[in-house]
């Protein structure tokens, strides 16, 4: 098939495709007019019940708990499965031996003073904000997810701010693997310790505590360490991978 | 207007394929497929905004305020995760690729060739 004759089709099955998705949404209440009880229920239930005030975190670590786990496993198969595609191959590996001259002091190609200045202010404001969102997740807008991001972020301004390698010195491939694979199993043994003190997984057996107070709405503030311990780790990982790639090893191309 | 929100939606559903299938670079075909993934945000979020409601964080409000509906926004950033694992992967399918081939053109790969 030519790539005329497939775009060709595309235009036709595509203008199809737009039509039935109009048609099909024009089914939808309209915008601004959502009816849905289920959520106007979650919203008065989860402050009430389980003390949290954050309602959408409230719901990922304890109405679709489960759910969250299958996530967490998720991105933890994801980070696996880059690190193995991207692993180093066997001829590759004659031609590190000969590791590249002047690797020491590679610098990040283009970054100017400015951007070099402006990362070093950002690295403690992202690694105070990334865990602020991760401790107070079930109270304000954030959680272990948001959060973890965030704080990954910490060490890409190191990257932008100076050297690849003082960002693996803070940062270690070890290390991040331990964060990764720790933030994962916790998230899977705070459900067993559900199942153990109430016979049910992922229930929760702490008490709930003041609403709006830190350690409040009983094990969210664990479920959501743990989430942000494995996303930072499964987040520098994934760069790390990708970085050791350009800027670590033989030219490409050559 | 009402409708709006939902039209964006299907047009960046249907350009985000029109990019992956066009494309030349297989790049711009992950960044394309995350255009596709981007739709059902808005999608989602449509579904679930009320005129006037507030965000469903009761920190400073009553619980009885006119909230949005905050199931579709769990499940959005449940779609954010997946999109970023998937980008993550499909980007070290393409490293490999390049390793390969030595091209990023789609047409370039061999076995897909016909």
């Amino acid at each position: 098939m030519t790539r005329r004759v497939r775009l060709g089709l595309f235009l036709v099955a595509g203008a199809g495709l737009a039509v039935v998705l109009l048609l099909g949404f024009g089914g939808l209440p309209s915008f601004g007019h959502a009816h849905e009880l289920d959520g106007a229920v979650v919203n008065l239930d989860e402050p009430t019940l389980r003390h949290a005030t954050d309602v959408v975190t409230a719901l990922n670590f304890d109405l679709r708990a489960f759910d969250t786990l299958g996530e967490e496993f998720i991105l933890f198969a994801s980070v696996t499965g880059v690190a193995l595609l991207l692993r180093t191959l066997r001829q590759e590996e004659e031609e590190d031996q000969e590791i590249t001259p002047g690797i020491e002091d590679h610098r990040f190609a283009g970054a100017s003073d400015g951007v070099k200045l402006t990362s070093l202010l950002l690295i403690p404001l992202l690694i105070a904000f990334g865990a602020y969102l991760v401790f107070h997740g079930q109270l304000t807008p954030g959680g272990g997810f948001q959060g973890g991001v965030v704080l990954a972020a910490g060490p890409i301004a190191v990257l932008l701010a100076g050297r690849y390698l003082s960002m693996k010195r803070i940062a270690p491939k070890r290390l991040l693997e331990v964060s990764d694979a720790l933030g994962a199993a916790a998230y899977g043994l705070i459900g067993l310790g559900g199942l153990i003190f109430t016979g049910v997984y992922l229930e929760d057996p702490l008490p709930l505590g003041v609403s709006g107070q830190l350690l409040s709405a009983g094990m969210m503030p664990l479920n959501s360490i743990a989430v942000g311990l494995e996303v930072t780790g499964a987040f520098l990982l994934t760069w790390t991978q990708f970085f050791d790639q350009t800027l670590v090893g033989p030219p490409s191309g050559s | 207007m009402g409708f709006l929100p939902f039209a964006v939606a299907v047009w960046l559903f249907v350009i985000g394929l029109w990019g992956v299938v066009s494309s030349r670079n297989l790049v711009r075909t992950v960044l394309c497929l995350t255009v596709v993934q981007s739709s059902t945000y808005l999608v989602l979020l449509g579904v679930g905004y009320r005129t006037g409601a507030m965000a469903p964080i009761v920190a400073d409000i009553p619980s009885t305020s006119k909230l949005v509906d905050p199931i579709v926004q769990v499940l959005v950033l449940t779609d954010v995760v997946i999109e970023a694992t998937i980008t993550a992967l499909l980007l070290a399918l393409v490293v490999q690729a390049h390793k390969r081939f030595g091209s990023i053109d789609p047409e370039d790969l061999r076995p897909l060739r016909d």
